[in-house]
């Protein structure tokens, strides 16, 4: 599966990043393989919009999820007319966390 | 352009509490003392109009504020996202198949209804505020009000400002939004006189310096209410001296004041022999606009 | 690490002076906390004024776009003066040969860039002020200035706060505690995003109260918990107790009342917190209670709730 995840850096090893619009990376993560693709997000200098923005970046990706912090009312919406899942990392520490959570469906739907 | 027997007065302070409407309220009922000429109240701060609690007005009229955003017709639009494309402001989105708008987002610009190919948009009325006009007293109120959740301010000020255009008043007096950025400037804009409310306190201070840079970018000679004065605070003085703003006049801090106020009270109830100072001080302003014609 | 929000709904509640209390009692706590703090109301940015730090690194900050006509392609044909709806376009007079934009009232919709037939008409970035990381005695702080009269925007108070939050993990600091800005609005949102804990400032006035509505609304349509703080409550105690039942209803706990104590204003007039200038003013005592309360609620304080 292809996973979305919000980041603070372009690796595996980053930081989650709690914010959807306004996040620094946005990983697409293989979740069988772990290989990855990693995006700078397009919205980061968007003076407004910007989780609209980057949910027309991420649909456009065709992930299975979307898994970041929190999803603002306008990025939420917009996903959800793209037909993207929406999962909250939550209490997770990392990529790979993360993605363990998913696979054994111990995150939260948004 | 402003004619020569009428004069707006913009009440403004760099930093919110520190007695802004306070002040303009106070001032507008030590004018509307002398009945022969027309006083008129502006609330501007239409994300927190407060003004009405201290002057009890009775409104009379409403009209709403309306932007135009687009709507799409599905049938007509081909997906080409070419309105995405031109949106600044990511009100428009088109994602698979399907076109969203976000109107809270939209300011009406109409760049999209412009630009689209096949004509699928055209324009539907969007109310993001309120306007209402009456009396209190002598004094004639309007005010707009901004509705719960939208983010855009200044349509519904500069909608205000067109609004009671016509009623041509001697004296207007402004009630300006706190802060400096764009809801401020087009508040005061076109103002002869700008009065900046602060108190004598390094955040005061330091937000009066902004609010001072603003005045000096519109051109608009500017003058100092010190609020809440309690014992020297030379830093504030020194500034004023520095850069030639006139400190027109010093409102002691007194907790009769502040409790007054918290329920509600104007300050000319609170205390009435305030009401000569803001005549003077009303005097003072009308030297300062004639000298800087 | 636990990232702190304060705010108010309306400006001039005591936010700042209290947030500056806060950073005091986390640096000087038994155990301390490692802190890092960031001052989101960039509108009037005032922590720095009574925590005194150093600038370590200063950065430009790019706002939004105004529209830039070119006067040598300008054709004069009046098309963007007809479709602005901001009343941005000025025409050719004796002082200008060709169509101006007003920069002050033009919105940046960039509509008038799309329907010039001669593409004379650009959009261009303004500098909307600086971001700065500091250093003070009670950790490292990220704040930012506007030039005034430029448009505030959530993109400024997300990189304050996106470089607080970087400097906390990259230090090992537990707590990032944000200034946020007053008012409900996009920047508001872009303080509270990804808090643990939201603390609202509020005073006993018409106002403060329906302020305050607001705020609980903003913060808790982001799902964040969120504790009130009723400053100068001492003023109007009907007002006072208005704003607990309210709370109530919310299922919000007011976790201190603090009495109007005009030692806050001097401890500011002297560049410094209540906490440092008068340890045991009365402000300080509650300010102190509040503060035990908060570290609990974020698994702070090695005590157990």
């Amino acid at each position: 599966m292809k996973i979305a995840i919000t980041t603070t850096a372009p690796q595996l090893q980053a930081q989650l990043d709690p914010r959807f619009g306004r996040c620094a990376y946005l990983l697409v993560v293989d979740s069988e393989t772990m290989e990855f693709q990693a995006y700078p997000n397009p919205a980061i200098n968007a003076p407004g919009g910007a989780g609209i923005k980057m949910a027309k970046f991420v649909s456009d990706l065709k992930p299975d999820a979307v898994i970041s912090g929190d999803f603002g009312p306008n990025a939420a919406e917009a996903l959800r007319s793209a037909n993207l899942a929406m999962y909250l990392f939550g209490e997770s520490q990392s990529v790979q966390d993360v993605i363990e959570r998913f696979k054994t469906g111990k995150l939260t739907r948004f | 352009m402003t004619n020569r027997d009428s004069l707006k007065i913009a009440v403004a302070s760099g930093k919110g509490g520190t007695g802004k409407t306070t002040v303009a309220t106070a001032l507008a009922l030590s004018l509307a003392e002398d009945t022969s000429k027309p006083i008129l109240f502006l609330d501007c701060d239409v994300e927190a109009p407060n003004a009405h609690l201290f002057l009890k007005p009775q409104f009379r009229e409403e009209k709403p504020v309306e932007i135009l955003i687009p709507e799409v017709n599905e049938e007509l639009c081909t997906y080409c996202g070419k309105c995405a494309e031109v949106c600044q402001f990511q009100a428009i989105a088109v994602l698979s198949q399907r076109v969203l708008v976000f109107p809270q987002l939209c300011h009406g610009c109409g760049s999209c209804t412009m630009i689209c190919p096949t004509n699928a948009i055209h324009e539907t009325p969007k109310t993001i505020g309120v306007l209402q006009k009456g009396t209190a007293g002598e004094i004639e109120f309007a005010r707009g009000v901004m509705d719960i959740g939208e983010p855009m301010a200044v349509p519904i000020i500069r909608q205000l400002k067109k609004w009671v255009a016509p009623l041509k008043p001697k004296i207007t007096i402004v009630d300006s939004p706190p802060g400096t950025s764009c809801p401020v400037v087009e508040s005061i804009r076109g103002s002869d006189f700008l009065l900046l409310v602060t108190e004598p306190t390094p955040f005061g201070l330091h937000d009066l310096k902004l609010a001072y840079q603003v005045a000096k970018e519109l051109q608009i000679p500017a003058g100092v209410v010190i609020n809440r004065e309690n014992g020297v605070y030379e830093e504030l003085d020194e500034f004023c001296a520095q850069v030639n703003l006139p400190v027109l006049m010093r409102i002691p801090f007194q907790r009769v004041i502040a409790e007054g106020i918290a329920k509600g009270e104007n300050l000319l109830n609170i205390l009435p022999e305030m009401s000569e100072d803001f005549q003077n001080t009303m005097d003072v302003i009308k030297t300062l606009v004639k000298k800087g014609k | 690490m636990k990232n702190l929000v304060i705010l108010s709904g309306k400006g001039g509640t005591g936010k700042t002076s209290i947030t500056a209390a806060f950073a005091n009692l986390a640096k000087n706590g038994n155990p301390p906390i490692k802190t890092v703090l960031a001052d989101a109301d960039v509108d009037a940015a005032n922590l720095e004024l009574v925590i005194k730090p150093k600038r370590v690194a200063s950065h430009e900050f790019i706002g939004g776009e105004i529209a830039v006509i070119n006067p040598d392609t300008c054709i004069r044909c009046g098309i963007c003066e007809q479709i602005c709806r901001f009343d941005a376009i000025l025409p050719p007079d004796s002082t200008r040969a060709a169509y101006q934009v007003d920069p002050i009232a033009c919105d940046g919709c960039a509509a008038c860039v799309y329907q010039c037939p001669e593409g004379a008409i650009q959009m261009q970035p303004q500098k909307a002020g600086y971001w700065y990381h500091s250093s003070s005695p009670f950790g490292d702080l990220f704040h930012a200035d506007l030039i005034p009269a430029q448009e505030n925007s959530g993109k400024l108070v997300t990189i304050v706060k996106q470089n607080g939050r970087l400097q906390a993990l990259d230090s090992g600091a537990s707590l990032l505690i944000v200034d946020g800005p007053p008012g409900i609005g996009c920047p508001v949102i872009s303080a509270v995003a990804g808090a643990d804990l939201g603390v609202i400032v509020t005073e006993p006035t018409p106002a403060g109260a329906h302020d305050l509505e607001r705020a609980l609304q903003t913060v808790q349509h982001f799902r964040i918990p969120a504790l009130v703080i009723i400053n100068k409550a001492d003023l109007n105690p009907d007002m006072t107790q208005a704003i607990k039942d309210a709370s109530k209803e919310r299922n919000v706990d007011v976790i201190g009342e603090i009495p109007f104590d005009p030692l806050i204003t001097t401890a500011m007039k002297q560049g410094q917190d209540i906490i440092t200038y008068q340890p045991n003013s009365p402000a300080s005592q509650v300010i102190q209670t509040i503060w035990k309360k908060i570290i609990i609620r974020l698994s702070l304080s090695g005590e157990e709730l």
